[in-house]
Formats: structure tokens, sequence, C-alpha cells
């Protein structure tokens, strides 16, 4: 399948979409420009128009990110400028001095770094969980880690490395009946693998609105569980936050407890839009998962047979993310070629995730990693392929 | 004068924005006007409804958990 889009790609084929995503839905950029050319205002500081305007593209992503997440309340979407800041937020403001977080060997440096700084300080102990040679983890492997104080689970839907899909629904369930907080970073999946917070007994879910959600960079944010009790989770940060000026204390209320300062209003605009395209997506949540699942099967197929030494660290079957190396070639090496010699953009190295890659044995020589978004087809991965076995025969 | 208004004051606007959305879906006439000045209010504006209304809207935003600082009933 082929999405056409009006976008300019400027004659590139671009594979690095768990980065960030590129190219933009037409309507994401436009909604960009329309706030900064026609709107401009900052909402909650003022009573003019402009300011309400402001407040309404406000108001209008929080109502479609907590549909889309399955939360009923507007209020319980925390705008921050991308997926680390909502970990940081929920990982930090939950923990506290003598309490066990348990995590995968899969995490992302969003996730690690904030937990074994708070390890090295001495204010929690951590388990990091192995998995499987993939890196999934089970819910035995989590109970078996679970002591008396344990106080929260922060798991990586969706690997940014190989693509791997932790068991989300179990482990909700587990973490529900043993009453620890279930942290979820969904900064790969969220755009491709629906999830819902109700439905999955999810506490916090950890969104980055610039790559699978097609929204500008700089946007993302925390997500929270309608019944989640806020207490239970500090600021980071306070500031203005245009309610209760008169106070010199933080408001106790969501979302405004844990957003200080002027918003990403512009980003926010266009965040909106890309959860609208994908909404709007003929064929649905399920198109953008098979068409992933299309380039990735085909990518990988072809890549197997075609080209001496290579080997993928991914699944046939996964949703977009490959990660892949050929033997005798460094991943710099190819990716460098790949961008000079054939105008196509990946990503070498480690992925900001060296555990990862320690788990699948590919530390610390990393891979290269293809990614795909809706917009990429099966021609360009044709194009990708021929461009590999050329670079491996040393043309 | 007859008191034929009210308005409901907020200390946020994000709550404002969520109440106007909810009101709306509820078919319940409503205006965001700028708060009047003699009356105080940490956010810059709030909603108009009709006095009528005033029983039914705290119904709704107390179903919805919509907090609101006060309603007020203006002339």
């Amino acid at each position: 399948m082929s999405i056409k889009t009006s976008v300019n790609r400027n004659n590139i084929v671009y594979f690095d979409n768990s980065a960030t995503s590129f190219p933009k839905p037409p309507a994401v950029i436009e909604a960009v420009v329309n706030y900064m050319t026609n709107v401009g205002a900052n909402p909650g500081r003022a009573g003019h128009k402009k300011a309400v305007e402001a407040g309404e593209i406000i108001f209008n992503a929080r109502k479609i990110l907590s549909e889309y997440f399955g939360i009923k309340s507007p209020m319980n979407v925390i705008f921050g400028s991308n997926a680390t800041d909502g970990l940081n937020l929920a990982i930090k403001g939950v923990l506290c001095h003598g309490d066990h977080a348990v995590t995968s060997s899969m995490e992302h440096n969003s996730v690690i770094r904030p937990l074994k700084k708070l390890e090295e300080q001495g204010v929690i102990e951590l388990t990091v969980l192995s998995g499987n040679e993939s890196g999934i983890i089970s819910v035995d492997e989590i109970a078996s880690a679970k002591k008396s104080n344990t106080k929260a689970v922060i798991i990586n839907h969706m690997s940014n490395v190989t693509g791997a899909v932790q068991p989300v629904e179990g482990i909700g369930k587990w973490c529900k009946k043993n009453n620890i907080i279930f942290i979820l970073d969904c900064a790969q999946s969220a755009g491709i693998i629906p999830v819902s917070l109700s439905a999955g007994n999810i506490d916090m879910l950890a969104f980055a609105g610039h790559k699978g959600l097609y929204g500008p960079t700089g946007t993302g944010g925390l997500v929270i569980s309608d019944s989640f009790d806020v207490r239970k989770m500090k600021p980071l940060k306070e500031g203005g936050t245009g309610s209760f000026s008169d106070k010199t204390e933080q408001p106790n209320f969501l979302p405004d407890m844990y957003e200080s300062g002027t918003l990403n209003i512009a980003g926010i605009a266009g965040l909106s839009k890309g959860v609208e395209f994908l909404k709007n997506f003929p064929g649905g949540s399920d198109a953008v998962t098979d068409h992933k699942r299309e380039l990735q099967k085909y990518f990988i197929e072809k890549a197997l047979k075609k080209i001496e030494g290579f080997k993928s660290y991914s699944a046939f079957d996964g949703l977009g993310v490959v990660s892949f190396t050929i033997e005798g070639i460094s991943a710099s090496e190819i990716t460098k070629k790949l961008s000079d010699d054939y105008n196509i953009m990946s990503r070498q190295g480690l992925h900001c995730a060296p555990s990862a890659h320690k788990r699948i044995g590919t530390f610390p020589e990393g891979t290269v990693r293809f990614s795909f978004s809706v917009f990429n087809t099966v021609e360009e991965v044709k194009l990708a392929l021929l461009a590999l076995k050329n670079i491996r025969e040393g043309n | 004068m007859k008191v034929t208004k009210a308005v409901i004051l907020f200390h946020s606007t994000n709550y404002a924005m969520w109440a106007v959305d909810v009101l709306k879906a509820n078919k319940v006439e409503n205006k965001l006007i700028p708060v009047p000045r003699d009356l105080s209010s940490e956010c810059g504006y709030c909603i108009q409804i009709c006095a009528d209304s005033v029983n039914k809207v705290e119904e709704i935003l107390k179903h919805e958990n919509i907090e609101y600082e006060r309603i007020v009933q203006i002339k």
C-alpha cells in the first residue's frame, strides 16, 4: 500500500521515524503556521479573544489525546517537551526514599538514566529484568522481583532498538492486583499500537508527540489514569500556571500542578492534527500497523536473501523498526554511505538504549536501524535493498 | 432588575475550556466572556449562562468532576 502525500520530501528516503517522523501530514504544518500567524497568544494569562483561541487549541489537544489514550478527563493530559519529560515526571515524581522499582533491560536512556540516578543517590532500589533473548519480560519475572517496598513498574512498550513489544496487558493486570504503579513508556508505540489506560490498567503513559503521532518536535508528555491519586506524584517544577496567582504554592490540581510555564502552543496545535490524521487514517489503526508490518517483512525477507552477512535483530512481523548489521561493515559506514550516496536516512549506533544492545548482543558496536512511517513505500524499501547490496559488494 | 444571567468563575483556564465543551455537549446555552469588572477571578474569562440553568449546570459540572470557583448571578 502506498500512502500518497503532497508533502515535499526533498527526494530523500527517510527511514529514521523512530527518532522523529518525517514528513508530517500537511494539516500538522498548517496548524502550526495558523497558530503562529493568526493566533499567537498565551492561554490562561489574559481574557482577550486571542488568548481564548489559544486556550481552545490546548483544550482541543487535551480532549483528542484523552480520547485517544482511553481516559475520561482531558485534564489528565500533561504536556511537556517530549516523552523524556513525561518519564522524568512520572519516575521522579512517584518514587520516594526507600522505594523499589522494576524495569527491563530494553529501556531507553529516558527511563534507565533517571532510575539509575535515583539508585546511585540511595533513594531507591532498582531491579532490571533481563527478559528473554529479545528482552521481552514476563509477568512471572516481574512477580519474582517483587519486594515489600516495590512501588512502581516502568516498562518500555515498544523497543526503539528492535521494535520488541512487551506484554503490557498482563503486566497491567498484575500491577493492579498488587497495588503497584504501572508507568508505560510509549515513546515509540504511541500512534502505532493502540493503548487504553483504563482498559490496560496503566497508571501513567509517557508519549512523544513527534514520532508515531506525527506532531512537531517539542511535543509530548504524560497521560495519567482517571483513577490515579495525584497526591502520589509530586511536581518536579514549580512556576506560573495562570491559576491561583495570589498564592506562592503550586496548585494541587491537574494539569496545572505539573505544567508550569508557557506551553509549546504551536507544537500542540500541530500535534492535535497529527492525532486526527491517525484517527481518520483510511482503515484505522489496523491499516497503520499492517502497512508497517508489510514494509518490515518485505525488507527483512529480501535482505536475508540478497545481502550477504545481513542479520536482523527484529521480528519479521514487527511494526516498522528493524535493527540490523551486515558482517564486515560497520553500522556507521553503512548509514553514511546510505545518506551520502543514496539519500537514504537511517540511524546507526546504540539508539540511546545501551542495555537493549547488550541484551541482543550488539553492544558496543550497535546496529543500523530502519524505522518506517505510514509515508514510506515498498518502492523505497526496494531502493534501500539495492543500496545495501551495492554497499555490501563495495560498489 | 430581574436576575436573568449567571456566570461560572474558574481558577484555571483549562477548566473553563473543559466546561464550555461539556455544556455544549449537554446543549446548555453558554458563552465565554471576560470576567465582569465587579467580580474578580484568577482565570481571565468566565462562562455566562441563563440563571434558569444554574441547577442543571451545577449537576453537570459535578457529574463531570469539573472544578469551578463559584457561580454568581448577575443582572
